[in-house]
Parts: C-alpha cells; structure tokens; sequence
C-alpha cells in the first residue's frame, strides 16, 4: 500500500490564463482499490482526470509538481511515449456510451483495433482475445454478436463493450468518468457490479469519477471531494460517510433525498383533478413500398390514473417506458387517444381554438433546462409569452408587474427579466422554465425529470421550491422521474411504468416501502443507497 | 427627375430599412447587439467602407433630364458631377496617367508629314507642353493638392465632431478631456479609416480631371469612371436579386420544415423540379423574352438607358428565382430540427398560435443561416453576373458593371504588352465590395448571436 499507482501532487489547471478550474490538488491511488473522486458539475472533477492523460483543450494550461505513474513522471513524457501509455497503462471510460463508439465498425473490430495497439498478435489470437473481453465483461451471447454493430446494443450493452474496450490494453488504472449515469437503475447496478467484479479479478485500480453520493458509498474505497477546484475532504468511504468534517461535504449528504421521507406525507384525500382513462399513444411502424402498416410502437398502452387537487402523482419508470411520452401527450404535443378529463373538461374530445383556450390548465416543465428556452429571447419575454397568448388583453404593465411577481416567487432577482438564458445556471433555468408554466395559472404542472440534469443541492433547492409553490397555489404535478429517492421526496401517489403500461400504483408510502409487483421490488432493489450506520 | 424601376426599389427597400430601424430603435435587445457592433473596430471600418460604396450608389440611382437636353439623355447625379470624366472620351487604350495612346499609328505633323508614333491624347494630360519633363512632377503635384483637400476636408468634420458635443455643453476650455471622451477605439478607427478614404478619393478625383487615373479602355472611355458607375450594378444586383430570394427561401424553407406532410411534399416538389432546370438556361430565356418585349414596344423604352434598367431588373428577378433553392433547403433542414426543441413544444403547450411560433421562436433561430447566406450570395451575385456578362444574357452590354469590364478586358490579357488596367480596377472595387461586406455580415453574426455576445 505504501507504493502508489498513481500520485498526483499540486496539480493545477488554468483556462485561458485567467479562469482556475483545479486548483493544487493532490492525491494518490493505490494498487487494487476503488478511488472515488466527487464533487458537482463544473468542479473540475472531469479535467483532473483528462490531465493525467494530458488530453486537455488547447486553451488549457497545466501546472503541478509531479504525476507519478507507477513512480514514471508522465509530466516528462513527449506526447508519442503517452500515446503508449493511454490505453495500456491507465485506461478510460466515457459517460456517453451512445456517442464513443465509432458507428460504422462492429464493436469485435473496435475491441480488436485498441489491442492490436499494445499487442503484437497473429489475426485468430487478436479475435481471441476480443471475445474473452467481451465474455468477461459479460455480454450476452458474446461470440455471436462479436460481430454486431453499436446500433444493435442497448445503452447498458453499449457501455460493456466501452468497458472491454478500455481493458484491451490489461491496464493499472481504470478510470470511469461518470460510467452509469446516462444508464438506468437496474442496468446502473450491474454495471457497477461489473466494474467491482473485474476489479478483483485483475488487481487493477479503479478510480471513479462520480457526481452520485450514494453510488459512490457502495463501491468506493476512498473518497475526494472537489469544490470549486478543489479536494476539500478526502477520507476512507465509511468514515466520510459517518463523520463528514467539511461543512460542504455535509451539505452535500444533507442535500441527499432521502427514502425515508416518504412516510411522513399525508395520505388524506382530496377531489381528483385530473382523470385519464384508458390512455394510448400508438405509432405505426410502416413497411414496403406502400408504406402499410404493419405494426405500432406501443410507447402508451392504455393507462388509466387520477391526480388529486393540490397533490402530487409520481410517473416512475426507467428510460423508453413510454412516461415522457404519455406526459407529453396530455398536453396534446404528441397525439394520443383515450378520456383525458381535466376540471371537469374532457380534453381529448377538443380541437383548435377550443383546444388552445384550455391550454392554461396544464403546463410543462422540461428536463434540459438548456433547450427549454428560446436562447434569442428575453427571460421576461419567456415567461410572459403565455400571458401574451392566452390573454391578449393584458396591458403590457400588468404583464411585467406580473412577471416581477413570478420572478419573487421562484426566487430569481427582478432584472432577470432583461437578460438571456444562457445567462443563468441549470437550476435557474429550471427556475425560470417554473415560472413560465406558473405564469398562466395552471391547475397541472407535468414535471418532466425537471431535476435529472441538477446537481444534488441544486435539485433539492428545486424539489423545495416545487412543494412551497404546492403549498401557496394548490397546484398539482405529475411528476416524471426515474429516480426513486426524488419520489420519495416530492410524492404523495406513485404510478410506476413498465413498457407503456402502468403495473403498479398507490400512496408513496406503500408503494415504496411494501411494493407488489415483481419490477418494482427489483427496481428498488437496484437504487443504491447510502451506506450509514445511524 | 426620372425614375427608373431599380431606382424605385431602392428607395424602396431604404424606406423599409429606415422604418425597420426606427420600429428597433426602443427595444431593448436589439440596442445591445447594436452596440457591440459599434463597438467592434472590424464592424465600423467594414461599415464605413460599406456605406462609401452605397453613398456612392445612391448619387447614381437619382436619375434625371438634364435642363440643355439635345440627345435624349437621362443621367445620374454622379454622372452630372462626373461630366467631364464622362465625355472625356480617347480614341482607344491607353495606360494610367499616359498621355499617349497606347498604340503606335499614323500621325498628320503640323508641316504635312507624316510619322509612326505615339499620337498624344486628347484629354489626359493636355495642359503640358512638355510631357517629357513635367509629367511626375505635374501628377504628385496635383495628387497633392488633392490629398491636402480630402485631409482638410476630414479634419474639419473632425473638428465638428468634436466641438459640437462640447457647445451643447458649454464647455469650450477643457478640450483635451473632452476630445479623450468622446474618441474611443472603435471610432477612432472610423476616422482612420475616413483619413484614408476620403484624401484617397479627392487625389482620384483630383486627377482624373487631368488624367485618366485607371487608363481608358478599347474605345477610349475612361476606366475610373466605368469602375465607379459598375458599384450601383453590384449593389442592385446584390440587394435586389437577395430581396426577392429571401422571402420566398424563408417562407417556403419555414413552412415545409415546420407543418411537414403535404406542405414539404409540395414545396419539395416545387424546388427539386427548378433544381434540375439548368439556371443558365432560365436566365437566357427571360432575358430574350425582356428583349422581344422591349422591341414590340419601342413606345415605353425610348432611351437606351432605360432597356438597360429593364434588363437589369429582370435580371435580377430571375437570379432570384434561381438561386432560392439552396437556402430553402437549409432553412426546411434547420426548422425540421428546431421544432422538435423543447421551447417550441413549451410554446405550443402554453397556447402561443402558429403563427406566433413560426415567428418568434422558429424565424430568430434561423436568421443566422440566413445572414450567412445571403452574404455569401451576395458576393457570389456579384460574381454570376460576370459570368453571364460573358455569354451575353448577363447585363446590357451598354451598361456599366464590373462583369462587362472583365469581360471587356479578358481578350486583351493576351495582348502583348498587357492591358491590365480594365481587370485591376474592376477587381479592386469588386473585392473592396465583398470584403466589406462579408467582415461585417461576421461581426453583424457575432453580436446578435446571444450566446457569443459579451464574451470578447
């Protein structure tokens, strides 16, 4: 343990000769364990690890005492001799599975082509081996689909071959930057259990680059955290976890939604405000010359739910379950069929003019807060343009005193209204994406994964904003999520989803915590957990 | 005053652009990215060398009787300022500042006999007696005294620039602070740019009064004065020939992309059919059919000038007509894109109409693929109609332009010694043009970019 892997010391890294992204930092790896470094988006955490590789942007500059590889200074290194060493020494997995695979070669080839880089092998030996790694990072029926390619495998498969790929060189060091967060639960486990099961076999060192506290608890050894730039607490996992000694370290735990909190909501009923009946969103799938139809994509398969006034419905299900789909089409922006009955209106029954004057009732609140707003508009423009369209005959003085107002609410300063999008933060965006939904006085607010692309303590900010906002209006949300711990947060009724189809629904409490249908058990299963001894 | 159809559209089309800037003038987000481009040094050079061009074709599109008419002429405010120039005419070629031809011929000398020389010119340089030895000195003689006019000129505007902000605040002592505060660096680059400019083109007019700065061309006209008269032909073929490609490019490229199903089918339909018609061939066919018009009713088109404006204008009718497909599929692509943004579906789900969309969020987000385009057609116009020029259905040959000029001068490069003059001053003033404008179609881009604005 004395003989580090990787030790890294005051390490500094400087965009532009002016912005300081990591700051002095130091830290070592061993041999063997799991190394996980942590902190929020835009702490530096990503362009640490690029800097080990010197694979950083040009307008980067770099600064630290040593890099020590195994006790090699990498910071003496010509770019030829790191090229030997990325891939065979130290090897890297991406976030994005979908986009770091080359899509026009089939993964054996890619798997090939990174060995054949640190191996001198004969053509069967190569092929060999490629199909052992694809076998120990245990893709299903490995040696027929050696040959496949990226398009033909799921998102969870995908990140396997990625996972192969960087052990094609029997490297020291694995670094995953953020390997599980495009994925979903269930597969999330396995992957990890992936990483941790090859990490005994080889003896190599993993270090993890995670925004996740709870992820991190249950497979790191040591834990970093980074704010700002900087390593502000680093510390065996189970002592981190217990007595965290940094105050941002406790907000960050603080921050955590927690599973728990779910028993404390109120279960008293309330008149329903929305009711949907056998719901269905149907897409053909065409063939042949004629374009007949031969089949549809189930996406919404007859759902049938009610949302209480003032409470909040749940939508859980993992990604291509049809629920941002069924969300999208109870407003009608994708056509759907069945009773959709809001306040007594029945809106599938509706078109046109008629149509957009109940448009008020319901709004939507977007997952990426950065497509969610036309970036050549005006913040205060934003937000008004609902008023502008469902009530012409507001002055234009009532209209900014009332986007003054609906700014307050959702806590932005008042000169917000006079400035860009790009201006502001994720979760000020989401705040201003809020605003614009409440600007129309909505009965409905379909939460689409607003928090998914937050930071932990932003997204508890977020979640408390959402329920003081229920509290003062009485506005009901359909809240679409993967994440089971939000649930637990902000719901009083859980739905959950299972391709198109709602297999189990009820109070947040039962749901959560004595859940019938078999995915949900194994869906819960599948959350990691903070691992804290109370 | 006579008004031509291309006149009447640019008046036009500055109407719309002054009414367009006053309806701007109190919003807020649009006065920001004003001022970041007049804040950008590149912007206000590239817009001060821009607007030396469009001054200048403005003074050539007010066009009128002049009061001693004998030949049934209509001109133009630079071609009265420009009379002499005009009908300075030599016999054919001669060099810059020459006062010879530029051919040898058979001269008649005062005592009967007859020499093969170099015959003097009849206009550049008459006032010497003895070319041989006052020529130089003549020429920076004059081009100094022009120079020391276009300087003067310039200062004196300096000096209003500069007091004027000072009376009004009744300040006449302090000077110097005064003067620091009002010049910062993008307008101290205007007014070194100006300094250029303006001395530039008192010395060019100066001396072509004396002498043809540019040389004169195969039937002795001078070349400084057709390069002057061809801005009007590049800016109206460039801005008229956009003005009536853009609408048509951003509603038909909006509207397939945005409601998609039998609207895309048929505009797609409309534009892949005029795709596959070679343009050359359209052009020739409407520019004979302006042709036979023209004959059948000699009555409407008396002067020669105004056949040369009606075939100009078709011209660009047709150029236009032509050269919208590119950008309409751009448009359908981007548009096919953006309205599966989640902005767009946050505004429909917020009851904003249609219409509203397609105009608010779906046109602001396309306009810099418009901007880009029409800048890169615009010089790429510019272009075209020397080419056209050169198999006879660009502009009427009569007519002045940058392609006639080209196409003028192309068969002499061959000559022996070459006839370059024709071909620089055409190319200088055309790559003047286009460099202007694409400079600042950049900065324009930049600043109205929001996410690129404020970052420098």
């Amino acid at each position: 343990m004395n003989n580090p892997i990787l030790a890294v010391e005051r390490l500094s890294i400087t965009f532009n000769h002016r912005q300081t992204v990591v700051d002095d930092i130091s830290f070592e790896i061993h041999a063997g364990e799991t190394f996980a470094l942590v902190g929020e988006s835009g702490s530096g955490k990503s362009i640490t690890a690029l800097s080990v590789l010197r694979l950083l942007p040009n307008n980067a500059r770099l600064n630290a005492e040593a890099i020590n590889l195994h006790g090699d200074d990498l910071l003496g290194r010509s770019e030829f001799e790191l090229c030997k060493i990325r891939g065979r020494r130290i090897g890297f997995i991406f976030q994005d599975p979908m986009s770091s695979l080359n899509p026009v070669m089939t993964i054996g080839s890619q798997i090939e082509e990174v060995i054949k880089l640190h191996f001198d092998l004969t053509r069967d030996a190569l092929k060999q081996r490629a199909l052992e790694l694809l076998q120990q990072v245990e893709l299903p029926q490995a040696r027929q689909r050696i040959n496949d390619y990226p398009h033909q495998l799921s998102g969870g498969q995908r990140q396997r071959v990625m996972i192969a790929i960087a052990l094609a060189g029997k490297p020291d060091l694995l670094i995953a930057d953020e390997p599980t967060t495009s994925l979903d639960v269930t597969i999330q486990a396995q992957i990890l259990a992936l990483l941790k099961n090859i990490q005994q076999q080889t003896g190599m060192a993993l270090w993890l680059i995670s925004h996740d506290l709870a992820l991190v608890s249950s497979i790191a050894d040591r834990v970093a955290v980074m704010q700002q730039g900087k390593i502000v607490e680093t510390g065996a996992t189970a002592e981190f976890f217990n007595q965290p000694k940094h105050p941002y370290t406790r907000k960050l735990l603080s921050a955590l939604p927690s599973m728990q909190s779910c028993l404390t909501h109120s279960t008293e009923e309330k008149p329903p405000l929305l009711q949907v009946s056998d719901f269905y969103c149907h897409y053909p799938i065409r063939k042949g010359i004629f374009k007949r139809i031969v089949d549809y994509v189930r996406a919404v398969d007859g759902v049938s739910f009610d949302i209480q006034q003032g409470k909040t419905l749940a939508l859980v299900g993992e990604s291509g379950c049809g629920k941002t789909t069924l969300g999208k089409s109870l407003l009608n922006l994708i056509p759907g069929s069945g009773r959709v009955v809001i306040n007594g209106v029945e809106l599938n029954a509706l078109t046109g003019e008629a149509l957009r004057r109940q448009r008020a009732n319901i709004q939507i609140v977007f997952q990426d807060p950065f497509s969610s707003m036309n970036p050549r508009m005006l913040v205060g423009d934003i937000i008004a343009e609902g008023i502008r369209a469902l009530h012409p005959k507001v002055s234009l003085e009532q209209r900014k005193a009332r986007v003054r107002q609906l700014l307050q609410q959702v806590d932005l300063p008042e000169d917000s209204a006079l400035r860009y999008p790009h201006e502001f933060s994720g979760g000020q965006r989401q705040r201003i994406c809020i605003a614009r939904a409440l600007a129309v006085d909505p009965k409905l607010i379909v939460c689409d994964e607003p928090t998914s692309a937050l930071d932990v303590s932003v997204q508890a900010q977020i979640i408390q904003l959402l329920k003081t906002l229920q509290q003062e209006k009485g506005v009901s949300y359909l809240f679409i999520t993967h994440d089971l711990a939000v649930v637990a947060e902000i719901a009083d009724d859980v739905a959950v989803m299972y391709q198109g189809k709602i297999i189990e629904q009820g109070g947040v409490a039962e749901v959560l915590t004595q859940p019938k249908h078999a995915y949900t058990q194994k869906l819960l299963a599948a959350v990691p957990v903070l691992k804290m001894d109370h | 005053m006579v008004v031509l159809w291309t006149d009447a559209l640019i008046y036009l089309l500055i109407v719309v652009m002054l009414a367009l800037g006053l309806y701007l003038r109190g919003k807020e987000h649009i006065k920001r990215p004003l001022q970041q481009i007049g804040s950008s040094k590149i912007g206000m050079i590239s817009l001060v060398v821009l607007l030396f061009f469009v001054l200048i074709g403005l003074l050539d599109s007010v066009h009128f009787k002049p009061a001693d008419d004998k030949k049934n002429e209509i001109v133009s405010l630079l071609d009265d300022w420009a009379t002499p120039l005009r009908e300075h005419g030599e016999k054919t070629y001669s060099a810059p500042f020459a006062i010879t031809l530029y051919s040898k011929e058979m001269m008649m000398l005062a005592d009967g006999s007859i020499q093969w020389g170099y015959p003097r010119l009849e206009f550049g340089g008459r006032h010497l007696d003895d070319p041989e030895t006052q020529r130089i000195r003549d020429i920076l003689q004059k081009g100094f005294y022009g120079l020391a006019q276009g300087v003067g000129l310039t200062g004196l505007f300096m000096m209003l620039y500069l007091c004027i902000p000072m009376l009004r605040r009744g300040n006449t002592v302090r000077v110097a602070p005064a003067a620091r505060a009002v010049v910062n660096p993008s307008t101290k680059a205007v007014w070194l740019v100006l300094f250029i400019i303006v001395p530039l083109a008192t010395t060019l007019i100066h001396l072509s009064a004396y002498y043809h700065v540019f040389g004169t061309d195969k039937v002795g006209e001078d070349v400084f004065y057709q390069a002057v008269k061809s801005i009007r032909t590049g800016l109206v073929i460039g801005t008229l020939t956009t003005l009536i490609m853009l609408p048509m490019a951003i509603i038909f490229g909006i509207l397939a992309g945005f409601f998609r199903g039998w609207v895309d089918d048929v505009i797609q339909y409309v534009y892949t059919t005029l795709n596959s018609i070679p343009g050359v061939l359209l052009i020739a066919a409407s520019i004979l059919m302006v042709q036979v018009y023209m004959a059948n009713h000699e009555a409407a088109f008396t002067s020669v000038i105004v056949r040369a404006d009606m075939r100009l204008l078709f011209l660009c009718m047709i150029l236009g007509v032509t050269s919208w497909t590119g950008l309409c599929r751009l448009l359908r692509a981007e548009t096919l894109k953006l309205r599966e943004m989640e902005y767009v579906q946050a505004a429909s789900a917020l009851g904003v109409k249609q219409g509203a969309i397609l105009l608010r969020h779906i046109l602001p987000n396309v306009m810099h693929i418009v901007l880009i385009s029409v800048v890169l057609d615009f010089s790429s116009l510019v272009l075209a109609e020397a080419v056209l020029s050169y198999i006879n259905i660009g502009v009427d040959p009569t007519s002045y332009s940058w392609g006639n000029m080209i196409n003028g001068a192309r068969l002499e490069m061959a000559r022996e010694p070459i006839v370059w003059w024709s071909l620089t001053a055409a190319f200088v003033f055309m790559f003047a043009l286009v460099l202007a404008a694409n400079l600042f179609a950049d900065v324009v881009q930049d600043a109205f970019d929001p996410r690129r604005s404020g970052n420098e």
